[in-house]
């Protein structure tokens, strides 16, 4: 090879196409009745099907997965899809894959295959949804936890509320491995909570850490530069210092995990839909939780009070938030039998418009 | 491969019903005919039962690119790389996944065959932001990897302080509820930005995305500082012999408990004949009724949609919700899709010189309040902004005269126009 020819080997250039066309990749059905569709039916759990105004179905058929796909498993999934499906699908926000087909008799034979496989077809209206997650160990470079071994624990245990329709309307489920949350909001979330300031690890700090950016983020300014042993780092008012670990990912030497006091912690109420109400942020109700793999019991068990008490009082069609807008924090202590502590009290900003400024109580 | 790992922790993980990622890992260890894959499955295993025993992560970040970019990868190093030498490098690919999420099983399983080629074999459908994630090659082989599937027609995703990659739900394609073309909004927009997503420069993360309807599958009031959400203004439609029929098969009383006393804007009644009437002018499009009765209901005929800026999750200063900016928008001919791509470009523009480091849209909004971000992109108040007017005193009001002039001076003009 000349000189040419390898620089240019080394050095190709990227075409940047960005995002792909996606008509390419779906079913005929799909993009003959594009922005056509009249209704859907839910003929049984897992499987949806969609009418268009031409006349024309399609069955949607919806499993849940590890997740964490290896590539045996992909070609697996793919396999399915060929021999009892049209050969194409697509993935749901929360990661289960769904199977398109245009017949009703695929439908039966394909669940068979995907539950012979040991996937698990369900998943859609008033069920218990596939839990969104984060990395956790087995990739995030700050978790507190595991977030792909919580969910596999914690779906091993809802997977029959996953399967079928026995909540009073859907339950979105979310983890988060760290304080910055991910996952996002849930109408349960089951999140890591920090307890004890940062360990800093002085010694590296100047080496790794650009220190104005980490006092920067820090949210309550705990954090001020400072010298130890004659070098340059940093040190935190441990009485100021919320336990964010906003500051560990710029600084990996202000060690904010601890495999005693980090913590998991459940919040409930986060919808993201605007039906009936506004959307709704996730309020918590438990923490102190035990980060404890590989199974994470204590966590399951507060989660499926929660929806144990939910599918119990709830009316039909109430979200978790709508259900406690109605019966009130008080009673919902009361029926997941929880405690309310102080820390359930915002104390951040804005938080005077989070306390009951009426005399609306429950007796 | 070194001597298998004994994992007892993580064996816990392969009993129970629920698919099992640790028994995938094991079947690359012990199945997969590539030895490099194998052996890198090991020592991930490894790496990750030593995590469990000490619950703490062992991966630390760095500085990782392929040619040309400056995002898309999410870089890996262990601190344990000794005891696991053959995962020691273990980065993260972001691809950019189809608008909706669609592939065929011959290009699911052509960059399967890519990605065990170069990688570790592990992927997922999709991260939280929206990207294909191929999970674990070593520094060297991202490159080749990405000029594989680059060749193919796939690109890096965003990462770091960038526009990062959008989502969209599964939209006209296969819901009724759709009031836009998402797939299409998704793909413009995100394709307007590429060079903002593969070279950051940005004060921070910013985020489209897109749902059909108010249903928002894709969590972007939450999530997103640009959201793009389908509505209609005119009124929905109602199939009065669906109606009836629903009223058949499912009861009076329940239509009553779970539809009429469930709209927010109590604008639902049932008749004496069992149709429905509907108070169109004050339905605020929730959702709700058209998703309990998706045969009856359906949304009207003139769609566009609503675009909220400014959502984000908790750092640093809390989780806010998105704002409405644009209370309504057409989505219908390429004017209008210009005028959309020019919003977002005026608005990342003003970000880009406004925000300060690691400020997200929605925390500079809070910062200079909603106001001067309106003037910074050139958009003029409207009370649908708002949830209510202010209720503190507190604020100069001179130029009150002017400001009400103008009110009813642009009133005017769209009454004319
Ligand atoms: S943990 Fe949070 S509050 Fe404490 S010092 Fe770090 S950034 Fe500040
Ligand atoms: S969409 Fe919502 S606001 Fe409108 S009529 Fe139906 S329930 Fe009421």
């Amino acid at each position: 090879m000349s000189k040419e020819q390898v620089e240019k080997k080394v050095n190709r250039s990227p075409i940047e196409t960005g995002c792909p066309d996606a008509f390419q990749y779906m079913h005929p059905l799909m993009r003959k009745n594009y922005g056509q569709w009249a209704y859907h039916e839910d003929p049984r759990p897992g499987v949806l099907k969609h009418v268009a105004h031409s006349g024309d179905a399609i069955w949607t058929i919806k499993a849940g997965t590890q997740r964490i796909l290896d590539v045996i498993t992909l070609n697996l999934l793919c396999d399915i899809g060929d021999k009892y499906a049209d050969g194409y699908v697509r993935f749901t926000i929360r990661s289960n894959i769904e199977y398109m087909v245009d017949q009703e008799s695929k439908v039966g034979p394909l669940i068979v295959e995907l539950e012979k496989n040991g996937f698990v077809v369900g998943g859609t209206k008033n069920s218990v949804a596939m839990i969104a997650h984060t990395q956790g160990w087995l990739h995030c470079d700050i978790p507190g936890t595991d977030a792909a071994g919580v969910v596999k624990a914690m779906m091993d245990e809802v997977i029959d509320e996953f399967k079928g329709w026995n909540m009073p309307n859907r339950v979105h489920m979310t983890t988060s491995c760290c304080q910055i949350n991910c996952g996002g909001q849930g109408d349960i979330a089951i999140n890591v909570q920090y307890t004890k300031p940062p360990k800093i690890n002085h010694d590296l700090v100047s080496n790794v850490c650009e220190r104005p950016s980490v006092v920067a983020r820090c949210p309550v300014a705990a954090i001020r530069p400072a010298m130890v042993n004659g070098k340059p780092s940093l040190e935190v008012d441990e009485k100021k210092c919320i336990c964010c670990g906003a500051c560990y990912p710029p600084c990996p030497p202000m060690q904010i995990n601890d495999a005693e006091h980090t913590k998991l912690s459940v919040w409930v109420g986060g919808n993201h839909s605007n039906a009936r109400g506004k959307p709704t942020f996730q309020k918590l109700v438990a923490a102190g939780i035990p980060n404890n793999p590989p199974r994470w019991p204590e966590a399951t068990a507060i989660v499926k009070k929660i929806l144990r008490a939910y599918r119990d009082d709830a009316k039909d069609w109430e979200r978790i938030s709508d259900w406690v807008e109605r019966i009130g924090w008080p009673r919902f202590f009361e029926l997941t039998g929880l405690p309310f502590t102080k820390f359930h009290i915002n104390n951040w900003k804005g938080a005077r418009n989070s306390l009951n400024a009426s005399t609306h109580i429950r007796f | 491969m070194a001597d298998k790992h004994i994992t007892p922790m993580l064996d816990e993980l392969e009993n129970g019903p629920w698919p099992s990622f640790i028994s995938g890992i094991k079947r690359l260890r012990d199945q997969h005919s590539d030895s490099r894959v194998s052996g890198v499955a090991n020592s991930l295993l490894g790496q990750l039962e030593h995590s469990y025993e000490t619950r703490k992560g062992y991966w630390k970040g760095g500085t990782v690119s392929v040619f040309g970019y400056g995002s898309g990868i999410i870089p890996r190093f262990s601190e344990v790389g000794d005891a696991f030498p053959e995962s020691r490098e273990f980065h993260t690919l972001r691809v950019q996944p189809p608008a909706g999420n669609f592939y065929t099983t011959d290009m699911l399983r052509q960059l399967g065959k890519s990605w065990e080629k170069h990688g570790s074999g592990l992927q997922t459908f999709h991260g939280q932001t929206g990207n294909i994630m191929f999970i674990g090659a070593s520094t060297e082989n991202t490159q080749h990897f990405f000029d594989e599937i680059n060749e193919y027609g796939w690109d890096l995703g965003g990462a770091g302080p960038c526009v990062r990659t959008g989502m969209c739900c599964v939209g006209a394609a296969r819901c009724e509820q759709a009031n836009i073309d998402g797939i299409k909004i998704h793909r413009t927009l995100l394709n307007n930005f590429t060079d903002d997503i593969h070279r950051p420069a940005l004060p921070y993360k910013f985020k489209f995305k897109v749902s059909g309807c108010p249903n928002d599958c894709v969590n972007s009031i939450e999530r997103a500082d640009f959201a793009i959400i389908g509505t209609w203004k005119d009124d929905m439609k109602v199939n009065q012999d669906e109606v009836k029929d629903f009223v058949e098969k499912k009861g009076r009383k329940y239509l009553i408990d779970n539809v009429i006393t469930r709209c927010p804007t109590n604008c639902l009644s049932l008749k004496d004949d069992d149709t429905l009437e509907v108070d169109n002018r004050n339905c605020v499009k929730c959702m709700h009724c058209l998703n309990v009765m998706p045969k009856a209901l359906s949304p009207g005929d003139d769609k566009g949609a609503t675009i909220l800026m400014g959502g984000k999750r908790t750092l640093k200063v809390g989780d806010l919700m998105g704002t409405v900016i644009v209370p309504f928008m057409k989505l219908d001919t390429e004017e209008d899709y210009e005028k959309l791509t020019e919003l977002a470009e005026e608005t990342i523009d003003f970000w880009a010189e406004n925000g300060l480091e690691h400020e997200r849209c929605g925390e500079m909004i809070e910062r200079i309040g909603l106001v001067n971000f309106l003037d910074g992109i050139g958009l003029e108040v409207d009370p649908n902004m708002v949830a209510d007017p202010t209720t503190s005193s507190y604020v100069r009001m001179d130029g009150w005269d002017d400001e009400a002039e103008k009110w009813f001076k642009d009133k005017l003009q769209s009454v004319e126009a």
